[in-house]
């Protein structure tokens, strides 16, 4: 039997991600990436406890460049995270759900999380 | 709720909540629980991360001996451990289509984030208590 020629929906690769979905796997990658940061978190707290040498140790990784970086990347993350969140839970009560305030919305949290991420490394200076 | 909003409501929203599980609403109310509890907890967090910047071992165990500060910090372990294992837990779910892969996946995240949980009070307590 011949298959019913249906329309295929559009494969990944061609297919240009607005908006919306970029903020939604955005969501998803840097939840995972905070997820793999909490072991680093164990890893301070472990190393803190173990004595004064280790803490120093930790604490001079964290000031070198690359330990400024990653924390620079990290802060982002998680204000993108939690802005992208709060959102979620607007949707979750069916709120900003049509195509207008979903895209509106989109860059109230891009902002938030810039916003967040240029104050805290302000107020850090 | 508006007519609108009618629009992206299930009649399986009125069977009580429940899906066929019976257990998908605790799995969504905890992450939002756990995310909520998150957005003061974390804005302290990194506003105490600012304020201890380069600070000596006794300066910062002296502040993590502070009840509030350990109190604080040992909630905030526990929801993020929670909200990252329920997080990771969905995407393992929707990507891994290899069942005893996805199994042993999920198996050693429950572990993972539990145990690092784990690790993570009793740091606090042993740094808060002086070492």
């Amino acid at each position: 039997m011949q298959p019913v020629q249906r329309p295929l929906s559009p494969h990944l690769q061609i297919y240009k991600l607005p908006l919306t979905a970029l903020m939604s796997i955005t969501h998803r990658i840097t939840g995972v990436s905070l997820a793999i940061g909490t072991l680093l978190i164990a890893a301070f707290f472990i190393a803190s406890a173990s004595g004064e040498a280790h803490y120093n140790f930790v604490m001079s990784l964290a000031t070198s460049a690359i330990g400024q970086i990653i924390l620079f990347l990290w802060s982002a993350a998680l204000y993108f995270h939690m802005c992208n969140g709060i959102r979620h839970m607007f949707f979750d009560t069916g709120k900003l759900l049509d195509k207008k305030k979903a895209m509106r919305s989109n860059y109230y949290v891009i902002a938030g999380a810039i916003i967040l991420t240029a104050v805290t490394w302000i107020l850090a200076r | 709720m508006s007519k609108d909003n009618d629009l992206y409501v299930a009649p399986l929203k009125k069977a009580k909540g429940l899906g066929s599980a019976h257990t998908g609403t605790h799995h969504w109310m905890m992450q939002k629980i756990t995310a909520l509890a998150q957005i003061p907890l974390v804005i302290w967090l990194i506003w105490s991360i600012i304020s201890l910047q380069g600070v000596s071992y006794v300066e910062f165990s002296a502040w993590l001996g502070q009840p509030i500060n350990a109190i604080l910090m040992i909630i905030l372990v526990c929801s993020v451990m929670l909200h990252a294992k329920l997080g990771t837990q969905v995407v393992v779910e929707d990507y891994i289509t290899n069942e005893p892969l996805k199994m042993a996946k999920l198996i050693c995240h429950k572990i993972l984030f539990f145990a690092m949980g784990v690790a993570i009070i009793f740091s606090i307590l042993k740094i808060s208590f002086g070492g």
